[in-house]
């Protein structure tokens, strides 16, 4: 019996070596360039792909080391093409601009993965002279996973001499703190970045190349392993290599365990070991409290909406209202499509925009509702009306678990906890089929019969997103709303006259995940089905893209971000390499339009407003 | 040394600096007057190129260095120490210094740690404390040797006297002072016309982005309006 | 004069250096108090002691003989302490009538309020406040567009919106020109007359400590090495020695101002 819990010791140990490597690689690059790096699990998938073409080409012992240090030498160099061609733009740019640049890297990667190694499942060889198990305590243990195990502490070793021992890692050190005074001291920065991002690529394409003996490549590789790896950075603190070794270790270790007593606990306990850390320790076990906040830009005061803008609305409105007379069919699908998306944008600009929250998993409060109302339905037998109040109820819930962590937080330490919670819902929609049905989802969930009719449903999706737009609206001219925004601005002061910031905070997070859960219960019935993938990582970017295509800076803004994102993807998803394409597009907004829509067009009427004499 | 002509500064819409107009000769040490927002900042900002000027010129010992990039900036032999004490705080006294080590250079006074902990004793006992656990007026100390590490020809310091106590205040002013005997120029930016007449040849006293006032301190006195209205004494 | 704000042996240790040590003193009621010192020797630990930014490892606070020790910043708000930042700190997204707006919002408990219009509640006790400070005409203004003096009048007119009986500012005048500097300590100097307010400030520049204070408390490597009249303070060899040097550099010098310092 001891035997074998030295065993699961060992294989926790073995895990969290590859999880050490490629979240300190994320905590470096975090530390220097203040850029969360989306893509990275995407440069651990392709150090994977590219070690099992080497591994299975070069022979031998000598062969399968040379392969695996290849791929990552070269998942370093196509890091360093990333940071050179896209991120060396956007240093400045606030968080969200990021995130979703580094998103449109991950579309582009697997669609190229797709197209160079097929979608089919590739298992690469066992290493050589590796390829038995020892018995300890009478256990069989893979030799690979004792070589792993001295391999994690050996690389934070080597880290570690790399940044306390040489010029150049002071100066990422120093970079981590002041990277602007860094340059005024003659340092190039861009030298300095690129080879900082080129270390952590590297730590992430030998994290990817050391599992192909383990575990099959395949395409679900990066999406798997980002979630976990925000995990570990965020408990081990943001830049810290010895905290985010501490914290796989701690994690991997626990899962080895945890599994023994519910197979099913490691989609929820790395969620937990963070929940109990981040309560002691805010900033992580080796964390400071450093600036965690990419730039903001001020914003203007807002403005009640003059007569013209509330005639132009109105005569939106009526349009909208009368839109079923002039067709039955697609424009109706269309529609509801439309207003599901505006709801969920708005909800979320209400959080980001508003509430200065940046949230990397707001998809997570729209398929709650999407989930609950479904089940409600399915399960309950519930008619469609109150399923559907269903939705926002379980919503906010959800909104209130993980909301509580989540405003302890701020800046980045925010937004990867709020992605950490949306994985771990999508997990639990994924695995626990007998409930919601796994990767089949939940099918059949029509409306109503007295609302089967498109018409009378496209009525009922006008009414419930209409109310939630205005309800949006209101708070964010309301004193509540005008708090949010106060804490956006300065948390400092909000907590000098007296108000409690955090309770606030958290029930704004609630009401964004109560409106985001209205969205996915009108979706539901408009689609008669739900999957796991309304929770994903993909649908929570989506409305990050909506918000940033119409403009942050703007309460109208979403709606234009939505309008527009809807018709583009109606667009795009048509074609082939469809995921190629859509990350162009959206590091092509990012790059070229960085105030979206609403700023474009406000920026035109101030253009013709100076044209006109005063 | 460093000439600057016609400079225009913006801040998104804002025009920050409208035609400045300065220079500062080898060996000189030039006070930078005016009030908080005057645009100060901004123009040791636009010299060191962390800002970029919209148009005008900087040169430095005869080189064009407009909007070149700050790391340009400093390997040329402009060295920058900002306001508000930027120390790395998690890196230690000497690792601090060691960020702005450059090689040294025939037309500038070069400076060692031995020389530089000779200059500032207070850091010479703390080298392996990390920055931020210094006090105020140490930081202050730390950011101007971190500069000098780089053997600057001149040096840009931004409001050396700022929120630190008056008896550091007098030590900074020696500090200019030996920076001068060394053969350094120098380009201080202030509020305080008191500080700036102990250490400084000459004024320029800028308002609202625009240059007011440039002169001797003689020629400052025998118009007292000028300094009562850009000063607000 | 009673005491309204009474500091007793408070202490504060970072690690193995202790920031604060014992340090006792009480602040009078409708005094105006400051707090000088070298960098570095705890004068901004104290003051967060004071409302509840940094908890206390030792010692006490009260208020009006109620402990506020270890209290949230905002329920010492809530007591009637407010405070200015020596960096100010307002809310860059709205106007200036609706920054003070807001702590009148907060006064009034109205935070949770989804439905009425922010910018439409306690406008006119908004606009009372900012006369009192001379920003009346810059109510609708946006508050990034103000110039530095007038965001430090902004602050203060936040600060007095609940009618504190104290107030603590923070290097009120860091950053500001001479006569922005004797313009805003002569307001905030006629408030205390008039209002009765105590108030509680740290200061580098001593001009202005010299020219207002009632009582200059001194700290030094967290202790506190002396507390007097403007006038007692200057002449105390020790402060000299750690802090005030030799008065080159303000028209107060070390002994009482001949023709300020080394100026003609």
């Amino acid at each position: 019996m001891m035997g074998f819990y030295f065993a699961q010791l060992l294989t926790g140990l073995a895990n969290a070596s590859s999880l050490f490597l490629i979240a300190s690689g994320l905590s470096i690059i975090f530390g220097v360039t203040r850029v969360v790096n989306f893509a990275h699990g995407s440069l651990y998938m392709l150090g994977a792909y590219i070690a099992y073409s080497l591994v299975t080409t070069l022979p031998g012992v000598f062969g399968f080391w040379t392969g695996v240090i290849l791929a990552a030498v070269a998942t370093a160099f196509i890091g360093a093409a990333i940071e050179i061609l896209i991120l060396r733009r956007i240093y400045h740019s606030p968080e969200l601009f990021q995130l979703v640049a580094t998103f449109g890297v991950v579309l582009i990667v697997q669609d190229a993965a797709l197209a160079i190694w097929g979608s089919e499942d590739l298992l690469g060889p066992r290493a050589p002279l590796l390829d038995r198990a020892v018995r300890i305590f009478g256990e069989p243990i893979p030799e690979y996973d004792l070589a792993l195990i001295v391999i994690g502490p050996v690389v934070l070793g080597l880290i570690w001499l790399l940044f306390q021992r040489t010029r150049w890692g002071i100066l990422v050190r120093a970079a981590t703190q002041d990277r602007e005074m860094v340059g005024a001291l003659g340092v190039n920065q861009h030298v300095l970045f690129t080879s900082t991002f080129m270390v952590g690529s590297f730590l992430a394409g030998l994290g990817g190349a050391l599992q192909v003996p383990r575990e099959s490549v395949n395409l679900l590789m990066d999406l798997n392993i980002i979630g976990q790896a925000f995990v570990v950075v965020v408990i081990g603190g943001m830049g810290s290599v010895t905290g985010a070794f501490v914290a796989a270790v701690i994690i991997s270790v626990a899962n080895a365990f945890g599994v023994l007593v519910w197979p099913q606990i490691s989609l929820i306990l790395p969620f937990l070991v963070m929940a109990v850390v981040l309560i002691v320790r805010p900033y992580g076990l080796f964390g400071t409290p450093a600036s965690a906040h990419g730039a903001s830009v001020p914003e203007a005061p807002l403005r009640a909406m003059p007569p013209a803008g509330i005639a132009v609305a109105a005569i939106v409105a009526v349009g909208a209202a009368l839109l079923p007379l002039a067709d039955d069919g697609f424009l109706l699908v269309l529609g509801i499509d439309l207003l599901v998306a505006m709801l969920f944008a708005a909800s979320l600009h209400l959080l980001m925009g508003v509430g200065g929250m940046v949230s990397f998993g707001h998809a997570a409060y729209f398929g709650l509702g999407a989930y609950a109302a479904a089940l409600a339905v399915k399960s309950l037998g519930l008619p469609m009306l109150p399923a559907m109040l269903l939705g926002p109820v379980a919503a906010a819930f959800g909104a209130m678990v993980f909301g509580w962590f989540c405003v302890r937080l701020s800046g980045v330490y925010l937004a990867m906890l709020t992605l950490a919670a949306a994985q771990i819902l999508w997990g639990i929609t994924f695995q626990w089929q007998s409930v919601t049905g796994g990767d089949d989802g939940i099918l059949g969930v029509w409306p109503a019969r007295w609302a089967s009719d498109r018409a009378v449903y496209f009525y009922i999706a006008l009414a419930l997103c209409g109310a939630g737009l205005l309800i949006i609206r209101r708070i964010a001219h309301s004193p509540f709303g005008y708090v949010l925004r106060g804490g956006r601005d300065s948390a400092l002061r909000a907590e000098a006259i007296g108000i409690d910031l955090k309770a606030h905070q958290w029930l704004g997070f609630i009401l964004a995940g109560a409106l985001a859960g209205v969205a996915g219960s009108v979706f539901v019935f408009s689609k008669g089905s739900v999957f796991p993938d309304t929770l994903a990582i993909g649908h929570s970017v989506d409305g990050l893209i909506m918000v940033l295509l119409g403009g942050v800076q703007s309460l109208l803004g979403p709606l234009f971000g939505a309008a527009a994102f809807v018709l583009i993807e109606d667009w795009v998803m048509r074609l082939d390499h469809w995921r190629a394409i859509f990350g162009v597009i959206i590091l092509a907004i990012v790059l070229l339009a960085p105030d979206g829509i609403a700023g474009g067009v406000g920026r035109l009427l101030t253009l013709l407003r100076l044209r006109r004499p005063a | 040394m460093l000439e600057v002509t016609a400079l225009n500064t913006f801040y998104g819409g804002a025009h920050i600096l409208r035609d400045v107009t300065l220079a500062v000769g080898p060996h000189e040490v030039l006070a930078l007057l005016g009030r908080n927002g005057a645009g100060k900042s901004t123009t040791m900002r636009s010299v060191m190129g962390l800002v970029r000027p919209r148009s005008g010129r900087v040169t430095f010992a005869g080189a064009d260095m407009t909007g070149a990039a700050p790391y340009k900036a400093c390997r040329a032999g402009l060295g920058y120490v900002p306001e508000d004490r930027r120390v790395f705080r998690e890196l230690t006294v000497a690792e601090n210094l060691e960020v702005g080590r450059r090689e040294a250079r025939p037309d500038a006074p070069s400076w060692s740690v031995d020389q530089l902990f000779g200059l500032f004793p207070n850091l010479a006992e703390r080298r392996g404390t990390a920055a931020g656990r210094l006090s105020g007026g140490e930081q202050q100390m730390l950011t101007i040797a971190r500069t000098l590490m780089g053997n600057p020809r001149l040096i840009l310091l931004d409001e050396p006297s700022e929120g630190i106590s008056p008896l550091i205040v007098e030590q900074m002013a020696q500090v200019i002072g030996e920076m001068k005997s060394r053969g350094l120029a120098v380009m201080v930016s202030e509020q305080n016309l008191h500080f700036a007449r102990l250490v400084a040849d000459r004024a320029v006293i800028i308002e609202k982005g625009e240059v007011r006032f440039e002169g001797t301190f003689a020629a400052l006195d025998a118009a007292p309006e000028i300094a009562r209205e850009t000063l607000a004494l | 004069m009673s005491a309204v704000l009474t500091i007793d042996k408070l202490t504060k240790r970072f690690g193995g250096l202790t920031a604060v040590s014992d340090v006792s003193f009480a602040l009078k009621a409708g005094e105006f108090l400051a707090l000088i010192g070298p960098n570095g020797a705890g004068k901004t630990t104290c003051f967060n002691m004071l409302n509840g930014y940094i908890k206390p490892d030792g010692g006490t606070v009260a208020l009006k003989g109620r402990p506020i020790t270890g209290l949230a910043p905002r329920a010492v708000w809530r007591l009637g302490v407010g405070r200015t930042f020596q960096i100010t700190q307002t809310f860059a997204s709205m106007t200036v009538a609706e920054n003070v707006q807001m702590a009148l919002i907060s006064h009034h408990r109205r935070t949770l309020d989804l439905f009425s219009r922010a910018s439409r509640l306690y406008r006119a006790e908004a606009e009372a406040l900012l006369s009192r400070v001379g920003m009346l005409g810059e109510a609708d203004r946006a508050a990034t567009a103000l110039a530095y003096g007038d965001l430090k009048r902004l602050e203060l007119a936040v600060a007095l919106a609940h009618a504190p009986t104290v107030l603590l500012m923070d290097e009120p005048t860091a950053g500001m020109a001479q006569a922005e500097r004797t313009a805003l300590m002569a307001l905030v100097a006629d408030i205390v007359a008039a209002e009765g307010l105590s108030v509680l400030f740290t200061e580098h520049d001593m001009d202005v400590v010299f020219n207002h204070a009632h009582r200059v408390l001194v700290l030094n490597r967290g202790e506190l090495i002396a507390e007097g009249t403007g006038e007692e303070i200057r002449a105390n060899a020790t402060v000299q020695a750690v802090y005030l040097g030799g008065g080159t550099l303000s028209s107060f010098g070390a002994t009482p101002p001949q023709n300020g310092g080394v100026s003609p």
